[in-house]
C-alpha cells in the first residue's frame, strides 16, 4: 500500500512538472503569451514564500520582515547591473552573500526573542532596511532604480525574453523545492522541527538549538535575495516598497494561504494570490477589496491552508 | 539653538500624543487579548475619512471629531463582536493573515465610499502661530493637538487607575484566565475597551488629517511606529505605551533635526545630506532594537 502511494506522489509530481514546463507553450498556442510573465511573477514570489516557509513553517520562527531580503536581493543585483556588473554568477555570488549577510546580522540579535517580541523585531528591521532603501539618493532613493541590461547567463539565453526568464525561474524553483525536500529528512532538518515544537527539550537533547535556527534563517534570507535577483530581471526596476513591511505581510499570506510547514505550501500559496489578483483586476478596480474576503474566507475556514484542505480532499478520495 | 531644541521636543511631543493615542487601544488588545491586530491602523484611516467627510458637509471641526469618534467606535466594537472575537483563540499566523485582509478590506472599501483622498484643513481660528517665548512662535493647531493629547492621556489614566473597568482591564492584562475565573465577563468588556480604542484612533486620524493627509493607506506606517511603542513600552501596559509613545516621538523627531546636523559638522555635505534622512527614519528601530536588547520584556510589563 505504502509503495503505491509512493507511486501516485511520485506520478503526481511528474504530472504538476510538465504543466509547468508546458505553460509557455500552452498560453502562447492559445494566444495569451502575454500571461507567461505572469506565470514568471507567481515562480518569483513562490521561491520567496518558499523560503520563508522554511523560517515560518518548519522553524516555527513568526518572521515578519522577510521582504526586506528579497528587496535586498533586488537592489544587490540592480545596483551591480546599473555600475556594469552584467554577469549572472557574479550576481548570484554577491546576492547570495549579502542577503546571507544581512540576514545573519538580523537574524543574531532576533533569534534572542521569541514569540511576538521576535515578530516586532523581525519587522522593525524590515522597516529599517526599507528606510535606508529610500534614502540611498545614488541608487534612486524613493523613486527606485531602473535598469536598461539584465543578468547575462551565457548560452544565448536572455532573461528579458519572458519564456527564457520564466524557464531560470522555474530552474530555480525546482532546486529551492528539491533542497527543501532534502533539508525536511535530514538530521538538521528533524532537529530544526524538534526544536519548533518544543526548544526545552531539543535544547536538553544536546542540540544547539540557537545556531541551528540561525543556519536555517541565513539560508532562507539567502534564497529570498536570489527571488529578488530574478525579479529585478523580470521587471527591470527595482523600488524601495518592495521591501515595505506590506510586502512581507504579503509572503507571509502566501505561506499562511499555501500551508505553513508543506512542501508546496509557498508555491500553492504564491500561485493562488497572484492569480487572484490578476483575474479581479481584470473585472474591477477593487481587487483588494475581494481578495481581502477571500483570504477571511480560508482563515476562517480552511485553518491548514490550501495545501491541508488539499490533503484532507486527498484523503477523503482515498 | 535653544529655541530649536524647544520647538522640536513640542513636536515630538506632539507626535508621540498622538502615537499615543493609536498604541493605547493597541496595547490592550495585544496584552489582553495576545491578539495582533493589523487593522488597528485601518481604524485611524476610518476615523479620519468619516471625521473630514462630517467637516466638509457641516464645516465645523468639533462636530468633524465627535462624529468621527462615535461612527469610528460604533464601527469597531461592530468589527470586534462579529469578526476579531473568533479570532482570539487562533495563533497569531492567522490572525497576522485575517487582520492583513481586513486592511485589504477597509482600504479598498473605504476607496469606494470616499474616493482615495479627502481634502481636510485646521480651524481658520487656529490657522496661526501663536507667540509662546519671545522668539518662539508654534503653530496654535499644534498646541491644540498637544492641549488634546495630555487631556486625553489624563482622562485615560484616571479611566484605567481610579475606575471599577478600569481595575478590570489592568486585571485582564495581567492574567486573563484568572480575570475570568473571578468572574469578570472579558468578552463584553473587550467590546467596550476597542470601541474606546478605535475611538482614540479617530481622534487622532482627525488630529493629524490637516498635517498630513487624510488618504488611503495613511494608517499602514504609524501602525508600525505604533507597534514599536507598545514592544517599548511592554505589552499591555498603558503607562508603557505613554512613555513609549513619548520617548518614540522625541527619537524620531530629535533624529530628523539634531542628528541631521551633527552629520553635517562631522561629515562632508554630500555624505550628510545622504546618510543624514536615512540615520534619521531608521533611529527609532535601532532605540527599539536598544531597549529589547537590555529589557527583553518592554519597560513596563504589564503580565506579573
Amino acid at each position: 500500500m505504502l509503495s503505491e502511494a509512493k507511486h501516485l506522489r511520485i506520478a503526481a509530481i511528474l504530472v504538476v512538472a510538465l504543466c509547468a514546463l508546458l505553460v509557455p507553450y500552452v498560453l502562447q498556442a492559445v494566444g495569451a503569451g502575454y500571461y507567461v510573465s505572469t506565470a514568471g511573477k507567481i515562480v518569483v514570489f513562490a521561491i520567496a514564500a518558499t523560503s520563508l516557509n522554511l523560517v515560518l513553517g518548519y522553524g516555527g520562527m513568526v518572521s515578519f520582515g522577510h521582504a526586506a531580503f528579497f528587496g535586498l536581493g533586488a537592489y544587490a543585483t540592480g545596483v551591480l547591473i546599473s555600475e556594469g556588473v552584467t554577469n549572472a554568477g557574479v550576481h548570484l555570488l554577491a546576492t547570495a552573500a549579502v542577503t546571507a549577510l544581512a540576514a545573519l546580522l538580523i537574524g543574531a540579535i532576533s533569534l534572542r526573542t521569541r514569540g511576538v517580541y521576535f515578530i516586532m523585531i523581525t519587522l522593525a528591521f524590515g522597516q529599517m532596511l526599507f528606510y535606508l532603501a529610500n534614502s540611498i539618493k545614488g541608487y534612486g532613493g524613493d523613486e527606485g532604480l531602473s535598469i536598461r541590461a539584465r543578468s547575462v547567463l551565457g548560452f544565448g539565453l536572455d532573461l528579458k525574453d519572458a519564456p527564457t526568464f520564466y524557464y531560470v525561474a522555474l530552474a530555480v524553483l525546482a532546486a529551492t523545492l528539491l533542497g527543501l525536500r532534502a533539508f525536511v529528512g535530514s538530521a538538521f532538518g528533524r532537529a530544526i522541527v524538534a526544536t519548533r515544537d518544543d526548544d526545552v527539550r531539543a535544547e536538553a537533547l544536546g542540540f544547539p538549538t540557537y545556531r541551528y535556527r540561525l543556519i536555517l534563517f541565513v539560508a532562507a534570507g539567502a534564497i529570498a535575495g536570489v527571488a529578488g535577483a530574478l525579479s529585478v530581471n523580470q521587471q527591470g526596476y527595482v523600488s524601495p516598497s518592495l521591501l515595505h513591511w506590506t510586502q512581507s505581510g504579503t509572503l507571509m499570506v502566501m505561506v499562511i494561504l499555501g500551508g505553513v510547514a508543506s512542501l508546496w505550501g509557498g508555491v500553492l500559496g504564491a500561485a493562488v494570490l497572484v492569480l487572484l489578483q490578476e483575474t479581479l483586476s481584470a473585472y474591477t478596480t477593487h481587487w483588494e477589496f475581494w481578495t481581502g474576503w477571500v483570504l477571511l474566507a480560508v482563515v476562517l475556514f480552511a485553518r491548514h491552508g490550501l495545501a491541508g484542505w488539499l490533503a484532507k480532499i486527498g484523503r477523503r478520495v482515498r | 539653538m535653544s529655541v530649536l531644541a524647544l520647538e522640536q521636543a513640542l513636536n515630538g511631543l506632539q507626535f508621540g500624543l498622538m502615537l499615543f493615542l493609536l498604541a493605547a487601544g493597541l496595547t490592550l488588545v495585544f496584552g489582553v487579548m495576545d491578539m495582533i491586530n493589523l487593522a488597528h491602523g485601518s481604524l485611524y484611516m476610518v476615523g479620519a475619512f468619516i471625521g473630514a467627510w462630517i467637516v466638509g458637509l457641516t464645516g465645523s471641526f468639533v462636530i468633524g471629531i465627535v462624529g468621527a469618534v462615535i461612527g469610528t467606535a460604533l464601527f469597531g466594537m461592530a468589527l470586534e463582536s462579529t469578526l476579531l472575537r473568533s479570532l482570539y483563540a487562533r495563533d497569531h499566523l492567522s490572525q497576522v493573515l485575517a487582520t492583513f485582509a481586513l486592511i485589504l478590506i477597509l482600504n479598498d472599501g473605504t476607496r469606494m465610499v470616499f474616493g482615495n483622498d479627502l481634502p481636510l484643513s485646521a480651524p481658520d481660528a487656529l490657522a496661526g502661530p501663536v507667540e509662546l517665548l519671545p522668539g518662539l512662535s508654534y503653530p496654535a493647531y499644534r498646541l491644540v493637538i498637544i492641549g488634546a493629547g495630555l487631556a486625553l492621556a489624563a482622562l485615560l489614566y484616571v479611566l484605567v487607575a481610579k475606575t471599577r473597568m478600569g481595575a478590570l482591564v489592568r486585571a485582564g492584562a495581567s492574567n486573563r484566565e484568572m480575570a475570568t475565573a473571578m468572574g469578570v465577563d472579558i468578552k463584553r468588556l473587550f467590546t467596550i475597551v476597542f470601541g474606546i480604542g478605535a475611538g482614540l484612533c479617530a481622534v487622532a486620524g482627525v488630529l493629524m488629517g490637516p498635517l498630513l493627509a487624510v488618504q488611503v493607506g495613511m494608517g499602514e506606517n504609524i501602525l508600525i511606529l505604533a507597534f514599536v511603542v507598545i514592544v517599548i513600552g511592554g505589552i499591555g501596559s498603558i503607562r508603557g505605551a505613554l512613555v513609549g509613545s513619548l520617548l518614540v516621538g522625541l527619537v524620531d523627531t530629535f533624529g530628523r533635526t539634531v542628528m541631521q546636523s551633527m552629520f553635517r559638522e562631522f561629515f562632508p555635505p554630500q555624505v550628510a545630506s545622504a546618510a543624514g534622512p536615512a540615520v534619521a527614519s531608521v533611529a527609532i528601530y535601532v532605540f527599539m532594537a536598544a531597549v529589547l536588547a537590555i529589557r527583553p520584556q518592554g519597560l513596563f510589563p504589564a503580565r506579573g
